[in-house]
């Protein structure tokens, strides 16, 4: 089975860091992905730009209207995503509670929809 | 149905339903053929007489009948050999994560209660299929619209299904919590059916002997687990004592008052007995406890031979497993009968205070009992009052209403 594992993460939290704490964050992801990368079980994710740098995109009646900022004002942002293939829900969960984010934020795991 | 079908039913539905999704991985398929074998059964056996083994009569038609279903539908030849490899069985036992316990019936109770499901889906899936109850019954039973319920356990199959939730018995290393889990919906199965009362629908009231079935089923299958045998010797427990807890008008009675000749011998002792067999397995836990403090109760032949010292210690061991105000006012209550109303007052009364159980009908009916027993009538009708104010059944607030006059007429 495979998941998107959607990180939300206060991004307030994130920017008042230092640069001390930004690298221990840095750190903890590298881990992560090692132990991951050795189980074989990511196949792709990325860290994400602040929502302040997010354009919205909508097209109404043929026009493409464009709009400054994220989709929904939340407490929240995603903050990045991993793509999960592993055995099954438990195994995901048991992947997800890993992730550095989890620890203070949430991660939505969301089954993808295989074509 | 025939008393033959219906017992069969009763025994069996849970092992076919279960054997039948852990073949196909389809819950709507299991349930439907599941259902064809037994309608086929009431017709069979009222002409043929029941089989030997009815069980593995219900299964094997059951199987065929999938079997079948799934050769018509298969659109390429992966589809037959799946059909025709499927009841072999499962290659568990070589996961590394295999929990050693090999029970369809089990995978599919921890399936029903898997934690990424809603609480109200896991009660519902396990009713329709650990229980065999129908839609219409189980919506009955939780006072909710028949198409909302069956719009939820729809919802809950297909996200076992998309979701990818496992159906298996979970590894060693999560089994204590996900069986804390299961025990929860039981439990919670139980005390739905233990609050309606006697006026209330059967299908409400049936609720206990459904979760008391689980949990025998439970017990017999997790044999080393201490708590699955405490929940089980709590609910029976409790339920001994049903035919006194409410009187001909409907009346709830508190323990107190209570006839003991109507509490049910039997099951007094096959609660303790099962209590006795939990504690045996040296892991204290919080439903073991609150069944040791039901047994104190079950065994005391008259009200004033309650061995209330030991139950203020087993709520101190609660409040200290599980901390949380309610405990502690029901511990306060056990040492107001213990060591002295006024003790017990002073507990509630720091309780009270700090507000952690505002709101709560409860802290104030307690603070009332106390005085009322202490002989301050004027006071004890004040939290009456407000206990009633804020009280939940019909039932407790003619409790409450009578004691309110009873206060008024004595001050």
């Amino acid at each position: 089975m495979r998941y998107a594992m959607l990180i939300c993460v206060e991004e307030k939290r994130l920017q008042a860091m230092t640069a001390d704490e930004s690298a221990a964050v840095t750190a903890k992801y590298t881990t992560f992905m090692e132990e991951m990368g050795q189980r074989g079980v990511i196949q792709g994710g990325e860290r994400l730009r602040d929502v302040s740098d997010a354009t919205t995109v909508r097209v109404r009646d043929g026009e493409v209207l464009t709009s400054d900022g994220p989709f929904a004002e939340t407490k929240e942002q995603i903050g990045g995503y991993f793509i999960v293939d592993c055995k099954d829900l438990d195994e995901a969960v048991e992947i997800a509670s890993k992730i550095p984010g989890a620890a203070h934020g949430t991660i939505e795991v969301r089954p993808i929809w295989e074509m | 149905m025939t008393a033959d079908v219906a017992a069969a039913f009763r025994d069996e539905w849970s092992r076919v339903v279960a054997t039948l999704i852990r073949a196909t991985g389809d819950w709507e398929l299991a349930e439907e053929c599941a259902q064809d074998a037994f309608a086929l059964a009431v017709e069979r056996w009222a002409r043929d007489g029941v089989p030997g083994r009815p069980g593995a009569w219900l299964t094997t038609v059951a199987r065929n009948r999938a079997t079948d279903r799934l050769r018509r539908s298969a659109v390429g030849g992966s589809k037959v050999e799946e059909a025709a490899r499927m009841w072999e069985p499962g290659e568990e036992r070589s996961d590394p994560d295999y929990s050693g316990i090999d029970d369809d019936r089990l995978r599919l109770m921890f399936t029903c209660c898997h934690p990424a499901l809603s609480i109200e889906a896991q009660v519902a899936l396990t009713l329709r299929t650990l229980a065999g109850l129908t839609t219409h019954e189980i919506a009955r039973a939780f006072l909710v619209p028949e198409a909302t319920m069956a719009q939820r356990l729809v919802r809950a199959k297909r996200k076992i299904r998309n979701a990818g939730i496992p159906y298996r018995v979970p590894p060693a290393h999560v089994l204590v919590d996900r069986t804390e889990g299961v025990l929860a919906v039981v439990y919670l199965l139980f005390n739905e059916g233990y609050s309606a009362t006697a006026g209330d629908d059967l299908v409400r009231v049936g609720l206990t002997a459904e979760a008391i079935r689980l949990g025998r089923l439970l017990a017999q299958l997790m044999p080393d687990e201490p708590e699955a045998l405490g929940v089980l010797a709590l609910m029976i427990l409790h339920e001994s004592r049903r035919p006194a807890r409410v009187d001909g008008e409907g009346d709830l009675v508190l323990l107190e008052q209570q006839d003991r000749s109507l509490w049910d011998p039997g099951l007094v002792e096959e609660g303790t007995r099962v209590l006795d067999a939990a504690v045996r397995l040296r892991k204290p836990g919080p439903y073991q406890i609150q069944a040791a403090i039901a047994a104190c109760h079950a065994t005391a032949a008259d009200p004033a031979l309650t061995d209330w010292v030991e139950i203020a210690a087993l709520y101190a061991e609660l409040s200290r497993m599980v901390p949380s105000p309610v405990v502690e006012l029901n511990r306060a209550v056990a040492v107001a009968m213990a060591e002295g109303l006024e003790v017990g007052l002073r507990q509630v009364d720091a309780l009270g205070e700090s507000g952690r159980l505002s709101g709560y009908h409860l802290l104030h009916a307690t603070r009332a009992d106390l005085l009322r027993r202490l002989d301050r009538p004027a006071e004890a009708a004040f939290e009456y009052r407000a206990a009633l104010d804020l009280a939940g059944t019909e039932v407790e607030r003619r409790y409450l209403a009578r004691r309110l006059d009873e206060c008024r007429g004595a001050s």
